[in-house]
């Protein structure tokens, strides 16, 4: 008989290679390790984060070898960092691992740097039309995303040096979260490079990445804000654990989404036309980012709503961010009727998209600049 | 010819249409940016004072003070409602049935219309076809069935994902029963009774207990956000609903007690938790219930939940010295005050109440000269209203320690007239014991005039030389100075120079003026001390910094509104706590919805669609394979190429033995 060795796919489990276990088991491991280390300083949910990160990480280095490689890289240099400072705070600044390289303020530096560096790259790759240069570029962009998340995580080691009621995850100010910003959106581009095959879009997103770059920069030089503070009272809670990334993912992808939108309208009117995707890879891309944030700006949303009853006594208070969040997913909910329902391409759905992403920055940024309400963690 | 339309018919078609709903969700995002540009819900008098009362008054008939509970806004809510629920009506039967078919029915000349199809070769027996193919879709995980045509072709229709089908309908309905469980959490009740004039909300500033039925919410009230505030050692069981510019009094089934309420902080200063013990005592309890509120810890009691929402101050004691600036002696005497009480100074014409309103015990603030430094407590301050007989009042806030401003310290007060502007700081200089004490007694003493005589001969008599004409001429100019400054500070000096003195000079004489008024002001300090039998200050820098802060000092208590200064010197601290208490029977229905909207939308965008049909053609030995999707994507040309691809592979012909 001729059975067909393209029919039968192997299960998801048989895919797995011994790489992939030994990542999983080194992941289970550091779960427990922290479990057993730190119970005391979590409650039940967070434990259930703990563990469901142990199992999301897993899955996502199952799925996308680069983040397994990535992860392990983030956990080598943060226990190294951990390592170095000696369980003294003052070390930062005096060892020069840490001085130059680990200690969160320096790590994000690198991240900083490396985020232009590879903005620059992507362009020079895209005019000499040069897939070497493009795949440095690549890797510029992993680095920098590995220095981030090492900047993070170091970070908030460092918070609990300050003092233990001091420590919290750091995400808790405009500052830490623009640096999420910077690494969601990174990853997500990263993840649809791989997933269309092409780098000539990485100019583009970088675009909007550096920008966040420059306010990190200047909220560092000229605000000073970059110093780790104390949790408020409104924010000590396990809800800012899921809230908050599920926000930037949302905001992540619709900045993505934009900035391909912008690639589009460009190509659209011939400029770049022959260095670009071709124009439908370009649309798909764009409806592919909108819709897995709408997905996770809306899950964002609810889990907002959900600590606000638990926090300020009622899930929606028509306070000035929620509404925002509200105009936000009320836009983008518009752009999808339109894509899905009545089948709408092209320029008009790329316009949206580009001011799509002002609505999102008001919403993200502008609120806190110009409004008060409950929000008011960020100001500047 | 075409069979007319019915109104009704018109009516449901826009109502349910794509065009609508898309204009309606725009609409609503633009409707909403409204009450996050204008501040929601404030107390009236504050948009009076910033837009004036035609503004006022057209924002309110508009609704646009709380837009979104005005009639016009609910109305776009509801017509969201009714669309999205007429799109379900309108939908549903053909989602649900695209789910459930198979469209076994094609025939051969539709699925040549398709855009995705090929013929690839087979020639194999039907049976065998049938098997391989079964096999080959069930491996990809397509569930199929199978037809066989009157001319002997055999079409197989497959599809995979048609439950993307339902996340239409999850997400849809998921939007109606969120709407429907706010809509339960609204005030709409309370709407409907007061048209009907059944219910008034209550604007006097009265006690909860004389506070009419007709403003009253009984305790089986379904839904309510209310407010309490308990000062500790006391209980209540009614809470406050704030309406437009008044309040309902929500009556609560219990009473709540607050025991205990505590602020910690961080080493910063920074406040790091909120925490009320409170005491429930209902009838229905042998015993009270005892729990300990905190921000993100409320607790919950026969479905209502009492959440830690604010604190102030709950009748704090205080203790002031309190300093009579016209009065000719300078010793202070002392006074006490209760926050939220009220007393009165001077008699007759000069009669005051003053209004204890506020007590913080802990101020962090950021005294670094450029705002870059770190914000620190900077201990109590209170806040006074000092009113006249006429009605007007002056607000005042007054620091209880000496703040540290440019490396001096200083008694700090800021004053204001309408609760619109900013404060205006007066800083008195403190002296070398860090009181007020050496301040007030120079000042007394540049207010005599007997002791503006003295100061002058002293200055004079330490002049070198001895001109004895010179220096009487030189002492009564100084005498003249003091007067002058003690008459109306350095705007009188300024004005005494313009009218003497030639435009061109008198920069210079102003330059002149202030260096003998300084050293006069040093001299009359120097006497003020020795009268106190105190040493003599130091003549170094210290001291003549200390001395002309307090000649700005004296010269900004003309512009100080009232002849009183608050010296606050002790403090019995009680506080209240703000609680928030909510009964919202909706929510379950807004999370029951947001899980729908979740699964809806992950079905909507990531459950791909689609259809496959077979059909086996035995007379020409091939197999006709069409594809289709709901979703004309980039993600189908590459499942039908690949599938093609894959099927070619599969239906590869082996020399048959």
């Amino acid at each position: 008989m001729n059975t067909s060795l393209s029919v039968k796919p192997t299960s998801f489990w048989q895919s797995l290679s011994k790489f992939d276990w030994i990542y999983a088991v080194l992941l289970l491991a550091g779960g427990i390790f922290s479990y057993q280390r730190y119970a005391s300083f979590m409650d039940v949910y967070e434990v259930s984060f703990l563990f469901g990160a142990v199992a999301l990480f897993s899955y996502m280095g199952w799925r996308w070898t680069a983040v397994a490689r990535l992860v392990l890289g983030v956990a080598i240099l943060s226990l190294l960092a951990v390592y170095s400072y000696q369980g003294d705070l003052a070390n930062g600044s005096q060892r020069f691992l840490l001085k130059f390289l680990l200690a969160s303020q320096s790590a994000v530096m690198w991240m900083n740097v490396l985020f232009v560096l590879a903005m620059l790259t992507y362009w020079l790759a895209l005019f000499q039309k040069s897939a070497f240069t493009a795949k440095v570029a690549s890797a510029l962009t992993w680095a920098a995303t590995l220095f981030g998340f090492v900047g993070l995580m170091v970070r908030w080691y460092e918070s609990y040096l300050i003092a233990p009621d001091v420590g919290h995850i750091p995400i808790s100010n405009l500052y830490e979260v623009f640096i999420l910003f910077c690494l969601i959106t990174s990853l997500l581009y990263l993840h649809y490079e791989k997933l269309f095959n092409t780098r000539q879009l990485g100019g583009f997103v970088l675009v909007v990445i550096n920008a966040a770059v420059g306010f990190i920069l200047w909220y560092t030089f000229d605000r000073h804000a970059n110093e780790i503070q104390p949790l408020v009272p409104a924010l000590q809670s396990y809800w800012m654990k899921i809230h908050v990334p599920a926000n930037f993912i949302g905001y992540g992808s619709f900045s993505l989404a934009a900035m391909v939108a912008g690639a589009y309208l460009l190509a659209k009117r011939g400029v770049l036309a022959s260095r670009l995707p071709a124009l439908h890879v370009l649309d798909d891309l764009m409806y592919k980012a909108i819709a897995i944030g709408f997905a996770f700006f809306t899950i964002a949303t609810i889990l907002g709503a959900m600590w606000a009853a638990e926090a300020w006594g009622g899930y929606w208070s028509w306070d000035p961010k929620e509404t925002w969040a509200l105009i936000v997913w009320l836009n983008y909910a518009a752009w999808l009727h339109l894509r899905l329902m009545k089948g709408l391409r092209g320029s008009v759905l790329a316009w949206w998209a580009l001011v799509g992403l002002l609505v999102t920055t008001f919403a993200f940024l502008g609120v806190n600049m110009f409004l008060s309400g409950l929000h008011s963690y960020g100001t500047l | 010819m075409k069979t007319p339309v019915s109104l009704s018919q018109r009516v449901y078609e826009l109502l349910s249409s794509m065009r609508f709903a898309v204009s309606l969700l725009t609409l609503l995002g633009i409707a909403s940016i409204i009450g996050t540009v204008l501040k929601q819900n404030e107390p009236y008098t504050n948009y009076i004072v910033k837009f004036g009362q035609f503004w006022f008054e057209m924002f309110e008939m508009l609704g646009l003070l709380d837009v979104y509970h005005a009639a016009w806004f609910l109305v776009i809510l509801l017509f969201l409602v009714i669309s999205t629920t007429l799109c379900v009506i309108r939908n549903a039967p053909l989602m649900i049935k695209e789910w459930q078919v198979y469209k076994e029915n094609a025939t051969e000349k539709s699925l040549r219309l398709f855009s995705h199809q090929a013929s690839v070769p087979a020639q194999q027996s039907p049976a065998i076809l049938q098997e391989k193919l079964g096999a080959f879709l069930t491996s990809e995980r397509y569930r199929f069935k199978t037809q066989q045509q009157g001319n002997g072709d055999m079409l197989i229709a497959a599809k995979l994902g048609t439950h993307q089908r339902l996340g239409y309908i999850f997400t849809h309905v998921a939007i109606v029963v969120i709407c429907f469980g706010g809509l339960l959490d609204g005030n709409l009740p309370f709407k409907v009774q007061e048209l009907l004039g059944l219910k008034k909300v209550e604007t006097r500033d009265i006690s909860s207990r004389k506070v009419p039925a007709e403003s009253r919410l009984g305790v089986n009230n379904l839904s309510f956000r209310a407010n309490m505030t308990l000062p500790e050692g006391e209980r209540d069981n009614v809470a406050f609903v704030r309406v437009r510019d008044g309040y309902l009094v929500q009556d609560l089934p219990f009473t709540v007690a607050l025991k205990d309420f505590r602020i910690e902080h961080y080493a910063t200063g920074m406040p790091k938790s909120f925490e009320s013990d409170i005491e429930i005592t209902d009838p229905e309890l042998t015993k009270p219930i005892a729990a300990t509120i905190r921000v993100n810890h409320p607790y919950i009691y026969k479905g209502i939940a009492i959440y830690q929402s604010d604190f102030q101050d709950g009748g704090s004691q205080l203790k002031f010295k309190l300093w009579d600036l016209s009065a000719a002696k300078s010793d202070g005497f002392d006074i006490d005050g209760v926050i939220l009480q009220k007393g009165s100074l001077g008699d007759g014409a000069q009669k005051m109440t003053v209004e204890f309103n506020e007590f913080r015990q802990f101020n962090i603030l950021n005294l670094s000269p450029d705002g870059k430094g770190k914000p620190h407590n900077v201990g109590p301050n209170t806040t006074l209203k000092l009113r006249n007989a006429s009605g007007q009042a002056r607000e005042y806030v007054n620091y209880m320690q000496p703040l540290q401003l440019d490396g001096r310290a200083y008694f700090v007060s800021g004053m204001r007239e309408t609760v619109q502007d900013e404060f205006k700081y007066l800083r008195i200089p403190a002296d070398d014991e860090m009181e007020i004490t050496g301040f007030m007694h120079l000042r007394q003493m540049l207010r005599n005039d007997q002791e503006i005589a003295n100061i002058a001969s002293q200055v004079a008599k330490q002049m070198p030389g001895d001109n004895a004409s010179l220096k009487a001429q030189f002492e009564q100019s100084l005498q003249h100075l003091l007067l002058t400054f003690k008459q109306g500070g350095y705007s009188e000096l300024s004005r005494i120079i313009e009218s003497a003195v030639p435009k061109d000079q008198r920069e210079q004489a102003a330059q002149t003026y202030l260096k003998l008024l300084n050293r006069a002001a040093l001299q009359g300090y120097q006497m003020s001390r020795a009268q106190r039998q105190l040493p003599p200050a130091p003549e170094n820098e210290a001291t003549v910094a200390f001395v002309q802060d307090s000649l700005n000092a004296m010269n900004d208590l003309f512009f100080y509104g009232t002849p009183y200064y608050f010296q606050l010197k002790d403090y019995t601290l009680k506080q209240a706590s703000g609680f928030q208490l909510t009964r919202s029977p909706g929510q379950n229905w807004v999370y029951l919805g947001s899980v729908m909207l979740v699964l809806g939308i992950f079905a909507m965008f990531y459950i791909k669609e689609r259809r496959v049909w077979l059909l086996i053609k035995p007379a020409q030995q091939e197999v006709l394979l069409a594809m289709s999707s709901n979703r004309k994507n980039m993600d189908l040309d590459q499942d039908f190429a690949r599938m093609q691809q894959q099927l070619a592979s599969v239906l590869q012909t082996t020399p048959s033995a």
